[in-house]
């Protein structure tokens, strides 16, 4: 039995002894115990040090909120985790932890020389220190300083664990399984309710769990527990423990986070770590209870200084006692009844400081009993000891006079500032508070939510006033969907009822600079921070905040931000409520990246869509890259060619001979209906009366605002159905603007839009050998020149497949756009293949397609355009109706910015020497040697290596570029400046006549 | 996550079904060519930014893929009515524009 555990007390199985060790030394501890319990048993406080003082700090509570016994938790590779709060792990066995931010050990810690130096590390630090010179940022500030002020490290293997997800409804949630919860949950699930109970806890009880001595109906409080949890599973409710409630959004939507495997000593097979709940609540119950605040005075953070509650948990719980001569300060009556418990369970307790002058009668008497001296009135202004306290002074407070001090002894120190309500959920809600001037708190106001708060949560004490307070919350959240409910009353004997006042820094008599009394705890943050801060002239919380840290923590503040606020309004002579809250903010609680990303990793992490050629591209070696949500082949490398060289060899095969080209991926609508050509109209620049059926036409769509959005092949395929393209990123946007327009400004119009980019595989061949290798498997339609000339459209049989066959070409080549039935796609794709073989076809990817548009000028949109260029812009002033009255973007191409003079134009641009290559995205300007910031007047848009051309070609927009055909341009890179010229943006077969063949 | 009721559908679910499609009763004028440039302005670009209860558009993109009307207010972001493209803004008692 270690040291400090005492026989037979606490929920911990003797029993069942579990080892695992910390920074490398190994213990014992029970089942039932956290990391932080266990270490506890065996006198050990320094858990950890301070981030940025390097302070040496131990547990200062016993549960989530801690923010100083923050270590490493290792169980395997990948299974590293930083900053797990050892009040929080469980025991298991061959659990390693490790302490952080120390070296070369935690008890000696070089970086504590930072704690010498505090003066200059005062608050606004960064902001005063990081400023100069320039290069020092890299240098020291990032590598040195950041280091030295540190957590644990984040790890770098992936992580092997699986993290569920889950979303599920009940009627009322109840937030925390303390007393006030389970009461709610009892009273809306006998009321016949669905009902959800979560607590963060490893079982149901809350306070009750550290206060055995109370008795409920009669009952000891550990076995009205027991009767209490069975009654809940036998009425159907659902109970998870483990389970932290970290997020409250709209319309009772909660986010909660269960942990299911961190506590096991083997992970049973496949078993996922810990699951994210989804859930949504008819009524939620907030039963969180409050947490004890902390007391401000000069060290106040040593190790062994610890909540008066926390030092109760570990007694009664964990059978643990805290040390073996306790001393506790306290503004509230709860404390007493901690120093009562250690007193009876035989540590000695030589004296409670009190900071009111007045002191219950009976526990004024209950202390005599137990020879505990009771100094009311006092403040305390000083401890010491190194690594663990050794002795604490209080001093006589008369009058606001702080008088001479007397020091104690003792080897834990137990704090107890108050209790302050959780309200952190309620707050996610945007509720309104309001503040307690009493109480020294805030306490819930108002919210939309369909909520109820019971318990110490909303400021009530004492576990009669809980229990009715939560019966009454679960029956009113019952009766409020409509089920008959009544909240019974309980008989509480033994109850722990008390008051308490609240304090800023504790008064003392000594200079200011000499007392470090800290705030928050893990980012050291002292009362003169704070000070400082509104002396520098913060006066919101909100920059108090920032500008000290307080409260950004791991903890996020939930022992500091009162404390911090009382402390700023003391100095600024006001009120908390005048000087503010800071919001609280989901999560309540760290969580981990991987619950939130649930089943969304890896190859889940995103839709991958694949076209029906997919597996022959992936079959024949090709290299893929995303477009949209499709992964597209970009190219298809033979034996050891990189890109540049696939791609020529590509682009020469679609010049010389035929390739052949997936297409599927391009967006296709379906516009039918007798009133589609009307749509079209004004929904394109484009005239669609007059296109006969059989004939097709390069459609081009533009915003109410005159910018191009979209464009891409129009077929009509009969008087009222025209098959649309778009491009590939482009077919959800469009179809969702055209069904806007059809729905909301025409529903006159008779027309259905429907989508067919999946319906159809596409398979395009491009090349002068093109029709050789199609003809032979056409049937049912003549495609020669004369018959079938470019922009034609028809059905037909290729291949034995029903297809509707466009001759069209983004290439400038003779070209063809084969469409069939998505399931004939590749066998469509491998009867072109084998009928090509002769032909020597060659199977080209993305990038060879966009060398050849380029080399054609023809644009992509998203590319060359980016949601400010006009048709006239791009030069495509030809695709507009002239006899048409009205399509969607017209009036805007008349607005007068739209015809100013100084528009950038689509252009060519070639650079001077041939064999360098633009960047994409690389800003044009007149005058390379202009002082900065020069004058941009254009970017390059497009830019590769044109096999045909054997050179480098560029597209780009450049103010005023078609006037300027033949000047000289420059693009400034950091390796030296280019010179291009600017150019027609054909560059290959200007005439057009290849594609006409 | 908002709950949203289609009008269409006659269903509440869950924000996730539904897109947001701006401000609601913004018609296109019949014939754009008539409008002057600063009415034109307005219409493309000009907005209420309503502080309150503000009508709105959103399509239920994920379910009939209908575009509807919505009353939301922007300060406590509750969704207070919803009706069918083309339909007036309801009157709702207590609850004026600011």
């Amino acid at each position: 039995m270690s040291r400090h555990r005492i026989p037979g007390r606490g929920r911990v199985d003797a029993g069942r002894p579990v080892q695992f060790t910390f920074d490398g030394r190994s213990y014992d501890g029970l089942q039932g115990d956290t990391l932080a319990s266990a270490l506890l048993s065996h006198g050990v406080h320094l858990m950890g040090r301070s981030f940025k003082y390097h302070r040496p700090r131990g547990p200062v509570t016993a549960g989530s909120e801690e923010p100083n016994a923050l270590v490493g938790t290792s169980r395997g590779p990948g299974r590293t985790e930083p900053n797990t709060r050892a009040t929080v792990q469980e025991l298991r066995h061959g659990l390693v932890a490790e302490s952080q931010n120390r070296w070369p050990t935690l008890s000696f810690d070089a970086g504590a020389v930072n704690d010498a130096l505090s003066p200059l590390f005062s608050a606004g630090f960064y902001y005063k220190t990081f400023m100069w010179p320039r290069n020092f940022w890299d240098k020291v500030y990032e590598p040195v300083i950041r280091r030295a002020a540190g957590l644990g490290r984040a790890p770098t293997e992936e992580d092997p664990d699986i993290y569920a997800s889950r979303y599920a409804h009940t009627d009322v949630l109840v937030v925390g399984a303390g007393p006030s919860g389970i009461a709610a949950a009892l009273a809306a699930a006998r009321a016949g309710a669905s009902v959800t109970l979560a607590d963060e806890g490893t079982e149901i009880g809350g306070s009750l769990l550290s206060d055995p001595g109370v008795e409920i109906d009669g009952s000891p409080a550990w076995d009205w527990l027991e009767d209490r949890a069975a009654e809940l599973r036998d009425l159907g409710v659902t109970l998870l423990t483990r389970t932290t409630a970290i997020g409250y959004y709209h319309q009772n939507f909660l986010g909660l986070v269960e942990r299911l495997t961190d506590h096991l000593d083997e992970i049973p097979h496949g078993a996922p770590r810990e699951r994210m709940w989804r859930l949504r609540a008819a009524r939620v119950v907030l039963a969180q209870g409050a947490l004890e605040r902390p007391l401000v005075f000069d060290g106040n953070d040593r190790p062994g200084v610890m909540l008066a509650g926390a030092a109760q948990t570990y007694l009664n719980r964990y059978g643990v006692a805290v040390g073996e001569r306790a001393v506790v300060v306290t503004s509230h009556d709860s404390a007493y009844y901690a120093a009562f418990d250690l007193a009876d369970a035989g540590i000695a307790v030589p004296a409670i400081i009190d900071t009111r002058a007045e002191i219950r009668p009976d526990l004024a008497s209950e202390a005599r009993l137990r020879a505990i001296e009771v100094l009311s009135g006092h403040t305390v202004t000083a401890t010491s000891g190194r690594l663990c306290v050794a002795s604490v002074t209080a001093n006589p407070v008369t009058g606001g006079e702080v008088g001479e001090g007397r020091q104690l002894r003792c080897d834990c120190l137990l704090v107890s500032g108050g209790w302050t309500p959780s309200l952190h959920l309620f707050s996610h809600t945007k509720a309104s508070l309001s503040w307690d001037a009493e109480a020294g708190t805030f306490l819930p106001d108002r919210s939309l939510e369909d909520l109820h708060l019971a318990g110490a949560g909303r400021g009530l004490w004492g576990y009669a006033a809980s229990l009715s307070d939560g019966a009454e919350a679960g029956a009113a959240a019952a009766h409020a969907l409509g089920h008959a409910a009544q909240a019974t009353g309980l008989l509480v004997a033994r109850d722990r009822i008390g008051t308490g006042i609240t304090h800023g820094q504790l008064p003392t008599h000594r200079a200011p600079s000499r007392v470090r009394a800290f705030v928050d705890y893990q980012n050291d943050v002292t009362a003169k921070d704070i000070k400082l801060a509104v002396s520098e002239g913060m006066r919101s919380i909100e920059h108090v905040k920032r500008y000290t840290t307080t409260g950004m923590a791991t903890d996020q503040g939930k022992l500091s931000n009162l404390n911090a606020l009382a402390i700023a309004a003391d100095a600024l002579g006001t009120t908390p409520p005048q000087v503010g809250l800071t919001t609280f903010r989901p999560p309540y609680t760290p969580t981990t990246f991987a619950t939130f990303a649930g089943y969304h990793r890896g190859a889940a992490f995103e839709v991958t869509r694949r076209t029906p050629i997919d597996g022959w591209a992936e079959e024949n070696g090709a290299v893929w890259e995303p477009v949209g949500q499709w992964r597209r082949a970009r190219h298809f490398p033979q034996g050891d060619e990189d890109m540049d060289a696939a791609v020529d060899r590509e682009c020469r095969a679609v010049r010389a001979g035929v390739g052949i080209f997936d297409a599927s991926t391009l967006g296709k609508i379906d516009v039918t209906g007798p009133d589609a050509a009307t749509f079209m109209n004004r929904m394109y620049t484009n005239a669609w009366t007059k296109l006969a059926p059989g004939r097709c036409r390069y459609g081009l769509l533009l915003g109410e605002d005159g910018y191009v959005r979209d464009d891409g092949v129009v077929g009509r395929m009969a008087e009222d159905r025209f098959h649309v393209t778009t491009t590939t990123g482009g077919a959800a946007r469009v179809l969702t603007m055209m069904e806007d327009y059809l729905q909301t400004e025409w529903p006159d119009l008779d027309v259905w839009l429907t989508s067919t980019t999946e319906h159809w595989a596409v398979v395009a061949l491009n090349g002068p050998r093109a029709r050789d290798v199609l003809a032979p498997l056409v049937e049912g339609l003549d495609i020669s020149g004369e018959a079938f000339p470019m922009m034609s459209v028809a059905e037909c049989t290729v291949a034995g497949f029903p297809a509707r066959l466009f001759r069209l070409s983004f290439t400038g080549e003779l070209g063809y756009e084969i469409n069939v039935p998505a399931r004939h796609g590749r066998a469509l794709w491998e009867a072109l293949m084998a009928a090509g073989a002769d032909h020597g076809i060659t199977p080209y990817g993305t990038e060879a397609m966009h060398v050849l548009r380029a080399e054609k000028g023809f644009i992509i949109v998203g590319q060359d355009t980016d949601g400010t260029v006009t048709p006239e812009d791009l030069g495509l002033g030809w695709t507009i109706g002239k006899t048409k009255e009205d399509f969607v973007g017209m009036r805007s191409l008349s607005r007068p910015d739209l015809v100013a003079r100084g528009r950038k134009q689509f252009v060519g641009l070639l650079t001077a020497d041939g064999a360098v290559r633009l960047e994409e995205g690389a800003q044009i300007v007149d005058d390379p040697d202009q002082p900065l910031p020069m004058r941009m007047i254009g970017h390059v848009t497009s830019s590769y290596n044109s096999a045909a051309l054997g050179r480098s070609i560029a597209l780009a927009v450049v103010e005023n570029g078609r006037e300027r055909m033949g000047e000289t341009v420059h693009i400034p890179m950091p390796e030296g400046n280019v010179e291009a010229t600017i150019a027609p943006g054909v560059f290959y077969d200007p005439d057009g006549g290849r594609a006409k063949l | 996550m908002l709950l949203i009721h289609c009008p269409y559908c006659d269903e509440t679910l869950p924000e996730m079904e539904f897109a947001y499609a701006g401000e609601a009763h913004v018609a296109r004028p019949v014939d754009p060519s008539r409008t002057t440039d600063e009415e034109w302005r307005d219409h493309l670009f000009v907005r209420s930014n309503t502080r309150g209860p503000h009508a709105e558009r959103w399509r239920h993109v994920h379910g009939c893929a209908r575009f509807f009307n919505a009353v939301r207010d922007t300060v406590t972001d509750r969704v207070l009515a919803t009706y069918p493209a083309g339909s007036p803004r309801p009157d709702l008692p207590g609850k004026d524009t600011p």
